[in-house]
């Protein structure tokens, strides 16, 4: 392991990393999370000073959609620069051993860093029948979790899956899917949820992680820098919604014009994340600028929230058969209160007898 | 529970419970008031009383005199409600979800308009509910619980639309669970008036009509 936790200038300069590009790095990690122009530099000072950072990175039930977000670029991109920055000892995508060597690098790393490495999550924890629906090496995602968690300094769940439970959550959950912080309570877990997340949030958190420690987070436990906003807060189409100016198909006048997408399904409004800001590949564009509505894919239990073109503002379910269920109810109760008022009415008249003042002790004069 | 669950279940669960309460318990009135009948006419019947039936129902409509701010701020309120309910657009959406059945929503700016003064017509009622002894005596909490579950989705609605008070998930979580509290207060309460008010006003103009007293 000593090749890992040397410092990082030397490593740097070995795979060819110019001190610009490195300052390029660090500049755009403290822009994108919103911190001071100092902060840049103090940063570039403390990652080339630091010891590379010992990564675990675990997936359970996850498809790889956020190791491929933070992987694939057309080119080497800034992002990829954080796994310069760390020592990534495994990971069942990237790593090049398998079987036991590719476990004994796991055990090794938590061995040699303990209390020390971060763990990095990706994908939800399947919890029924014992956990038996993803095991690695023959352990279930459960036990390894546990057992890595214990000796992490820091722990982030990477994308919607290990952040909320994600699509493996879906109704009906046939997993018993979870989340980490359902599992573990007793360490600092930071949320990059996402499907998946964007990568310079993901690389940005690391770096801030590494460099200034857990940054501030907000009450689901992902980073107010990136999180803090919604999509429709900081939408360039937010002026359409304002004056209700609504696209009402994908190819209407309306859609043409680049109007508001709230009707054809948006979850803008009530989705954290810094897609309208950041932008995927390299800045170029966002899901709502290339003409289709935000999934709200960073929100919890975003596959159930009633589809991905009905408005925010409609009901999830059935409200026309529920109504519909009711009414027949409500009639069928109301014809036989009905009745049984008249049965009530017919047996009060039946029984009525007539009282005369003879009967009550009276006479007649 | 986070914001967003708690929308969900506003959206899901929540909007199904109040949906069927609602539904069941209107049907279940209007067949209890229907099946009670009309009360036996003793005296000799002057009319069919159809006509002053219907007269009634929008004669009741037309404002008067008598308390005219009162009625000015009751009518304000009244058709804001409608104008909000009906033509705000997300609430267009809503409807075309459950009915099938679409109409173009009306410019924010003018549900915002009609808002605020219905907020403020609404103010004025129950200030006047407060400042008139007569009406303050007459006032019971069922009528304090009528004005408290009309307004919270009005001032929800608002302050979600603004972005004020909570995050906007959250507020309108609040807003939808407002709703949902006065669509179950409907059956249970003097808000029936909303689907009785006709029928209400057909049978007293009738009987009117039929005892030969000019409705």
């Amino acid at each position: 392991m000593s090749d890992n936790r040397q410092q990082l200038a030397g490593e740097l300069q070995r795979h060819g990393i110019s001190r610009r590009t490195f300052l390029k790095f660090c500049t755009s990690m403290a822009s994108a999370m919103a911190l001071t122009p100092a902060a840049a530099a103090e940063m570039a000072e403390k990652l080339v000073k630091i010891k590379r950072q010992s990564v675990i990175w675990l997936s359970f039930q996850e498809c790889t959609g956020c190791t491929e977000s933070i992987t694939r670029a057309d080119k080497p991109s800034l992002e990829s620069l954080i796994f310069d920055f760390i020592s990534l000892d495994y990971h069942h995508t990237l790593q090049a051993a398998s079987g036991d060597a590719a476990e004994l690098a796991r055990e090794q790393a938590m061995h040699d860093n303990a209390g020390k490495y971060i763990l990095v999550v990706d994908g939800s924890i399947p919890l029924k029948d014992g956990g038996v629906y993803s095991t690695i090496a023959g352990m279930t995602n459960l036990d390894m979790l546990k057992q890595v968690a214990k000796g992490a300094a820091a722990i982030v769940a990477i994308g919607s899956c290990a952040a909320f439970g994600g699509l493996p959550k879906a109704s009906p959950n046939p997993t018993g899917a979870v989340s980490v912080s359902d599992i573990i309570h007793d360490k600092p877990i930071i949320n990059i949820p996402g499907c998946p997340p964007i990568p310079v949030v993901m690389t940005g958190v690391l770096a801030h992680v590494l460099t200034f420690g857990i940054p501030e987070l907000d009450d689901m436990g992902r980073p107010k820098a990136f999180y803090g906003d919604t999509i429709h807060d900081r939408c360039y189409r937010r002026p359409f919604y304002d004056r209700g100016e609504f696209a009402k198909s994908f190819d209407d006048d309306g859609a043409r014009k680049g109007w508001c997408l709230y009707e054809l399904g948006c979850k803008g409004p009530t989705t954290h994340n810094a897609c309208a800001t950041v932008k995927w590949n390299n800045g170029t564009s966002f899901p709502i600028q290339s003409g289709h509505g935000c999934l709200g894919c960073s929100e919890p239990d975003f596959w159930d929230a009633g589809g991905f073109y009905k408005a925010i503002s409609t009901g999830i379910g059935k409200p026309g058969q529920w109504a519909t269920g009711a009414l027949a109810a409500g009639a069928a109760a109301g014809l036989a209160s009905a009745y049984l008022n008249k049965v009530t009415k017919s047996k009060a008249e039946k029984d009525h007898q007539e009282v005369t003042l003879e009967d009550m002790g009276g006479k007649h004069e | 529970m986070n914001e967003i669950e708690l929308l969900n279940w506003a959206r899901g669960p929540g909007l199904a419970y109040a949906t069927i309460i609602m539904v069941f318990g209107l049907t279940l009135r209007v067949f209890e008031i229907l099946s009670l009948g009309r009360a036996e006419e003793l005296a000799e019947v002057r009319g069919s009383g159809v006509s002053d039936g219907w007269k009634m129902i929008f004669k009741r409509s037309l404002p008067e005199p008598r308390h005219w701010k009162l009625i000015t701020a009751s009518y304000i309120f009244h058709v804001g409600l409608l104008v909000i309910i009906f033509f705000f657009i997300p609430h267009t959406q809503f409807f075309r979800d459950v009915f099938g059945v679409f109409w173009s929503g009306w410019p924010n700016y003018v549900i915002d308009f009609f808002t605020v003064l219905s907020i403020a017509a609404m103010m004025y009622t129950l200030v006047s509910r407060f400042v008139d002894p007569t009406r303050r005596i007459l006032s019971k909490m069922s009528d304090y619980f009528a004005w408290v579950v009309t307004f919270l989705p009005l001032v929800t609605g608002y302050m979600a639309f603004h972005r004020l008070g909570m995050d906007y998930t959250t507020m309108l979580a609040v807003h939808i669970l407002s709703v949902e509290l006065l669509m179950i207060s409907l059956p249970i309460s003097k808000l029936t008036h909303a689907i009785t008010f006709t029928m209400a006003r057909y049978y007293t103009g009738s009987s009117n009509g039929r005892r030969g007293i000019q409705s």
